[in-house]
């Protein structure tokens, strides 16, 4: 019922010799491989990262040196700060966060770590890509047409961004929209693929319970992103139509209502946050067992403790607008949940505490990017807990205190939960050992600065200091000497954390051109990845060779074994599963 | 200000360390909730981190073919260390709940009754103008007086305020009184405040409004009686038209 994949390339010139499909480099822009759609989603997220870093040095730049030249950017105008922060958000979240870790990571290891030799729908999976990359393009082109890109802040408050003579930013706020709602599409059809894939797929032998938990996670997620993006783009559409032919649904003199967009934004945006988190925290404890050579504390209590957290997600969404103008009573009901939210996620971190008591740890790059990431993310957990309580709120909101704190959410998620990823599964996606040495010096060049960075932050955003303001000299009370200071020690700070990254692509390339070639399994860890070539080939495994499971994934120094590790695939002596 | 009790002065920590001033009545007790958080989360956070990192450093692999554990977790005499923790969480998440709805309830749901005075704060591109009752005390009457980035306020009054837009949303913030409120246009939004201390504080914009976002600073003056019925009576019948009118942000800001 579907054409054939090489209809596609028909209006291509092919060489007489050429097997059936595409060739040279069509055969990366039109494959269904799941490991190369993977790397495409990667390589996207990463352009894009250096994109939003860049934004983000320049925006430093401006607050810690008003006014100052910005090399490579010149003079920041108020509305060009606007545009970067905008973007920065935008872009970080929906360009970065997402691909790299939800799509790369989701698409390389689901159908490796089940055991299937592609995703269920490889055409769909394409077609994501391919609906992903027009939306890069879109947002890309939304910053440099006239006008500038859009500049009202990532969450888009209508009526600012619905009425061009308001945010004087008529094709930039248009194609923003446009962008962010074609990158839903793309991982909506991901998402299908997830799902389908973990559910129909997994190899023989393989139950609910012995699916590794970063493959449980990126599911859950996929689902929390479905159920919750649908409100958002019907909201998207609706702003669409307020912008370009005249509808009022966000306007109060035509009889619409702001709050509303607030709603189906959040509403959207605060499961957001958990589609995000999921992935990394399971990238983040298959890491811990494998270098701590532990089986995972309660398996069961982690599936179980995700799926609560998923489910209390949906019912959070207005403490961002505590006081937004809702109603005042409502506040009192999100107080509860969000402050609820915090035991299902506080429980995740006494499993992965507790998976380390007792074990055997070895602390290379891929281990300390994981367990850094539980350091980190547990100071964004914490801080989360002021702003949850609305009587805290009143003074919090908006201030860098809000800011600082995402940011020691998302950072360990995006950053350092995709640097885990990225050095523990990189010989298996390239067939070779990165220098961990190097991996070190980059680790520490970069975890040390990013606190560096957001520490002197949460001071300002305890000392009144507010979002989204180009120039703190207007405002006599943030003018303070010592204030300044941490706004300089904070772009200090992102410079050297910046320049570190120098050295992750230098070893990168290094280890392409003279990396030693890794084995199967370099970690001696136990899911199914590890039981293929490295890199693994078209099909994962070879057909007489696809992998039968005997038992769950994190099998680690089972007493009575030679071997401190017990792959997945391998019949137990006894016979017994 | 000398005979503070205990949780008076723990309200006041923020100010004492000099990080931001107390200016209103409600002030000391978002400062008070906020330490509470601080040191309730403070201690589990220093405990969790420190139990993390001792297991790192006691857990390292020494080489000398040590083996690690088997522990599944299954077991209830190992589940009891994170459960019991879980439900010590939540436990603390109870107390915080209801810290914060007594501080919520006071600023944000209930309303003094008999204001000494009401104003009108209303937000546009990108200027505040507040609407003062005149010499009568009353709002709404010919005598108002309009400024524009400019608020005159009595010290120890209690003020009720309402608050609007013109055009898109802003956010009424006055961080020494701990005060915010996202203004809508087409609403109008009641609210409350009482200041404490006089002087001259900054008014912020807390919600992105565009272009001028960044400039659309404002100051409060915080004056005495006498101070206040002074510039009521210099002020009141004659700025009206020429400050409303006007739309650059004043000199004195």
């Amino acid at each position: 019922m579907v054409e054939p994949a090489v209809d596609l390339t028909h209006g291509q010139h092919h060489d007489d010799h050429a097997d059936h499909g595409p060739q040279g480099w069509l055969k990366y822009l039109w494959s269904t491989d799941h490991k190369v759609i993977a790397m495409q989603y990667m390589f996207t997220g990463m352009f894009m990262a250096l994109v939003g870093g860049f934004m983000a040095y320049v925006f430093r730049m401006q607050l810690a040196f008003p006014g100052i030249d910005v090399p490579g950017f010149g003079m920041v105008s108020p509305g060009e700060y606007n545009a970067l922060v905008t973007n920065h958000g935008t872009i970080m979240i929906f360009w970065v966060a997402m691909p790299v870790l939800l799509a790369a990571f989701g698409n390389y290891l689901i159908p490796l770590m089940v055991g299937a030799d592609d995703m269920v729908f490889p055409k769909v999976n394409r077609l994501s890509f391919q609906v992903f990359f027009v939306s890069t393009i879109v947002i890309l082109a939304s910053l440099v047409v006239e006008g500038g890109g859009f500049a009202g802040a990532w969450t888009a408050y209508p009526p600012l961004s619905a009425d061009s003579t308001y945010n004087l930013t008529p094709l930039g706020s248009t194609l923003w929209v446009i962008g962010v709602g074609l990158e839903f599409v793309a991982f909506l059809l991901g998402g299908i693929n997830f799902i389908t894939t973990l559910m129909n797929s997994r190899a023989p032998g393989m139950r609910a319970f012995d699916v590794p938990i970063v493959v449980w996670m990126i599911v859950v997620a996929s689902i929390l992103f479905m159920l919750s993006v649908g409100p958002l783009l019907a909201g998207a559409i609706m702003l669409i139509f307020d912008q370009t032919i005249g509808t009022g649904f966000f306007n109060p003199a035509m009889g619409g209502d702001p709050i509303l967009w607030q709603h189906l934004f959040w509403f959207f945006g605060h499961p957001e946050v958990y589609v995000v988190l999921l992935p990394a925290m399971g990238v983040v404890i298959e890491i811990i067992t494998t270098f701590a050579r532990k089986k995972v504390f309660a398996y069961r209590t982690v599936i179980f403790t995700v799926v609560a957290t998923g489910v209390l997600s949906f019912f959070v969404w207005a403490h961002h607008q505590f006081i937004a103008g809702i109603d005042p009573r409502m506040a009192n009901i999100f107080t509860i949940t969000t402050l609820l939210i915090s035991v299902p996620i506080a429980e995740l971190c006494f499993v992965y505490i507790a998976t380390l008591y007792g074990g055997s740890i070895t602390l290379n790059t891929p281990m300390l990017w994981a367990l850094a990431f539980v350091a980190t993310f547990l100071i964004g957990g914490v801080t989360g807990i002021f702003l949850g309580a609305a009587g805290a709120d009143i003074y919090f909101h908006d201030t860098y205190f809000v800011l600082a704190h995402f940011h020691y959410t998302f950072f360990p998620i995006a950053i350092i939960g995709a640097f885990a990823a990225i050095t523990y599964w990189f010989p298996k996606m390239f067939g070779k050992m990165m220098d961990d040495r190097l991996g070190k010096i980059h680790f520490w060049g970069t975890i040390i600065p990013f606190n560096m960075i957001f520490i002197p932050l949460f001071v300002l955003g305890m000392g009144g200091q507010h979002r989204r303001i180009y120039n703190y000299s207007h405002f006599p009370e943030l003018a303070l000497d010592w204030f300044q200071d941490m706004r300089v020690l904070a772009t200090g700070s992102l410079l050297v954390m910046l320049a570190f990254q120098s050295v992750f692509f230098y070893n990168w390339y290094k280890t392409i051109r003279h990396g030693p070639k890794a084995p199967k399994n370099p970690w001696k860890a136990n899911s199914l990845e590890w039981t293929t070539e490295s890199p693994p080939p078209h099909g994962n495994w070879r057909p007489d060779e696809m992998p039968v499971v005997y038992r769950g994934p994190y099998e680690y120094s089972t007493p009575d074994r030679e071997d401190d590790y017990w792959p997945q695939n391998e019949p137990s002596p006894r016979g017994s599963a | 200000m000398n005979e503070m009790s205990f949780w008076e002065r723990a309200g006041h920590f923020f100010d004492d360390i000099g990080l931001i001033r107390i200016g209103s009545s409600y002030a000391g007790d978002i400062d008070f909730l906020i330490l509470l958080v601080l040191v309730v989360v403070g201690v589990w956070f220093l405990a969790a981190e420190l139990i993390f990192l001792y297991f790192i450093m006691r857990f390292r692999a020494k080489g000398d073919g040590r083996r690690a554990d088997y522990i599944d977790g299954k077991n209830k005499k190992h589940k009891r260390w994170i459960t019991y923790p879980h439900f010590a969480v939540l436990a603390f998440d109870v107390l915080i709940i209801w810290v914060s709805f007594q501080v919520w309830n006071n600023i944000k749901m209930t309303l003094p009754d008999n204001p000494d005075a009401v104003i009108r704060v209303i937000g546009q591109q990108w200027a505040w103008t507040f609407q003062h009752p005149g010499v009568d005390g009353e709002l709404d009457t010919p005598d108002d007086i309009f400024t524009v980035d400019e608020l005159h306020v009595e010290n120890e009054k209690v003020y009720h305020f309402k608050l609007e837009a013109t055009d898109v949303l802003h956010s009424f913030s006055v961080p020494v009184w701990r005060i915010k409120q996202d203004a809508i246009p087409g609403r109008s939004i009641t609210g409350w405040f009482q200041p404490t201390v006089t002087g001259e504080f900054d008014v912020q914009c807390a919600e992105i409004c565009g272009f001028g976002h960044g400039v659309m600073a404002a100051r409060v003056m915080v004056e005495t009686a006498e101070e206040h019925a002074a510039w009521v009576a210099a002020n009141a019948p004659a700025v009206t038209a020429a400050a409303a009118d006007a739309n650059a942000p004043s000199p004195g800001s």
